[in-house]
């Protein structure tokens, strides 16, 4: 198996447009949390949400129309449109050209979302049920479909070789970015463009994921207090949307062009709970043996890992399972273990949720700072590991490890490394 | 210019993103606007919409440059 290196990073989160402000926003401890203003909310149990900022891309702002030709936009759900916003900035800073039909054909595209265009389907149903199917645009479906986001990039950039995605709900991040590594680890491609992707936040989803008694219904009149991962205040999590997208390459291709090497991926790992549709199991057991799996794949010792970022997404059972998960394999080393969940700042971005934070751990190996776990004044339980709350906290981070678990009981985490 | 042919323009103009000068009668929507057999189908629908009528797909097939629209809907739109 050929290795497999990361080379470029974008993002499009709550917190910011572009790396650098997502970054140094998240450092400083800014949460993207606010009121719906949106649409109708006084029904709902939840009425806050994550947003992305709009507004200049200069100033670390989301403007669409830097990333896709309004006639484009009106197509599509903006989880495709976010998507191609990171996958450009990932492009450009991996310094990337795809001008020969060799690179192109090498070149491939592995982007999921939880949902996709979740809100585009609920407007045209109300619009098939009160003007009927003649007016249901040639464009519903193509701007909805889920694999339509890495459609679009690879036509913008040519990318003609795998092109393939993934649907794992909260873990389809960490799962793209995993199987692409393992495209290129398989020789099927020297470039992967993967991560994840999701624009969640409409009237149909705050009111099916509160159905599932999922979101935080107390923090209402107090949004950025909302998302408190491993705080005994916490009561589900805030959503969130966005999109991180990386730049997977081999690492002799990365070594031949004189690439920047942000990490490499060790180790990627998956497993299931085969427990219920949306409960984890209360013995952590899935977690327990996703992340297993994916130190074994990468050859480390439980103490080698100097950061996790967390799946935490601040719900009552969820947050103290997966910290047992990880106590029970840390052992003896979970006291220098340094481990936080960035939902505190960004909420849950579903489907983006894995590539993103996987991004942040790249960051956090970068520049050797684990960044904090906003809102966390009173943990639930007592343990070693240290979940560093409120501040961020600058420590030797060399490798670290992400873990996603989504609905129907699907795990996964991905190692990842600094190439010295 | 018509009333229906300023009103065909500026739904071309919308949908299609292009310059309004570029919107001539004698225009072909995918020869010269840049429309795919998608942006076709999507912009019969706004016509449609537009003008209160139906556009059947056999009419539609015959509607390729800017004056077919207008050529079409003059004769058959009620909301002219």
């Amino acid at each position: 198996m050929r290795r497999v290196v990361i080379t470029g990073l974008g993002l499009v989160t709550p917190v910011g447009c572009g790396v650098e402000a997502s970054w140094s926003n998240l450092l400083a401890g800014q949460s993207g949390a606010r009121r719906i203003e949106e649409f109708e909310v006084s029904d709902i149990t939840c009425q806050i949400a994550n947003f992305i900022p709009r507004g200049a891309t200069s100033e670390g702002k989301f403007n669409p129309d830097d990333w896709m030709e309004p006639k484009e936009q009106r197509k599509v759900d903006d989880f495709i449109i976010y998507a191609v916003a990171a996958a450009d900035q990932a492009i450009a800073d991996s310094g990337l050209k795809f001008d020969t039909s060799d690179a192109q054909e090498r070149a491939g595209v592995l982007i999921g979302s939880g949902i996709g265009g979740l809100s585009g389907i609920a407007d045209t149903s109300i619009l098939l049920k009160e003007k009927g199917p003649r007016r249901v645009s040639p464009f519903f479906i193509p701007g909805r479909l889920i694999n339509l986001a890495g459609g679009y990039v690879s036509i913008k950039h040519h990318l003609r070789g795998p092109n393939n995605a993934v649907v794992t709900a909260c873990a389809t991040g960490t799962h793209a970015i995993g199987d692409a590594a393992r495209i290129i680890a398989l020789d099927d491609a020297d470039v992967m463009v993967a991560g994840g992707t999701e624009s969640p936040i409409c009237r149909i989803a705050m009111a099916g994921f509160a159905a599932c008694r999922a979101l935080s219904t107390g923090f209402n009149d107090d949004p950025t207090r909302g998302s408190r991962p491993y705080d005994k205040d916490r009561d589900g999590f805030v959503m969130g949307e966005g999109a991180g997208i990386v730049i997977l390459e081999s690492y002799e291709h990365a070594k031949a062009r004189g690439a920047k090497i942000y990490a490499e991926v060790i180790g990627y790992g998956m497993s299931a709970d085969a427990y219920h549709i949306t409960a984890p199991a209360e013995d952590g057991d899935g977690g327990y043996r996703c992340m297993k799996a994916a130190l074994a794949r990468a050859g480390v010792a439980p103490s080698e890992i100097d950061y996790v970022n967390a799946h935490g997404t601040s719900t009552p059972m969820g947050d103290e399972i997966e910290l047992k998960a990880v106590e029970r394999l840390f052992g003896n080393s979970a006291g220098k273990l340094a481990m936080s969940s960035t939902k505190s700042a960004i909420g849950h971005l579903l489907g983006a949720a894995g590539a993103v934070e996987a991004i942040f751990s790249v960051l956090a190996i970068r520049d050797n700072v684990a960044p904090p776990t906003l809102n966390l004044d009173n943990p639930s339980v007592e343990t070693a590991i240290d979940l560093v709350p409120h501040k961020a906290q600058k420590r030797d981070i060399n490798t670290a490890l992400s873990n996603s678990f989504g609905f129907g009981g699907t795990n996964a985490s991905l190692v990842l490394r600094r190439v010295a | 210019m018509s009333d229906v042919a300023e009103r065909v323009k500026k739904i071309v103009v919308e949908h299609l993103g292009v310059e309004a000068d570029k919107v001539t009668d004698n225009a072909s929507f995918i020869d010269d606007l840049g429309a795919d057999s998608l942006d076709t189908v999507e912009l019969v629908m706004a016509f449609e919409e537009e003008f209160g009528c139906e556009i059947p797909d056999d009419a539609a097939e015959h509607i390729l440059t800017v004056g077919d629209a207008v050529k079409f809907l003059e004769k058959n739109a009620s909301a002219a």
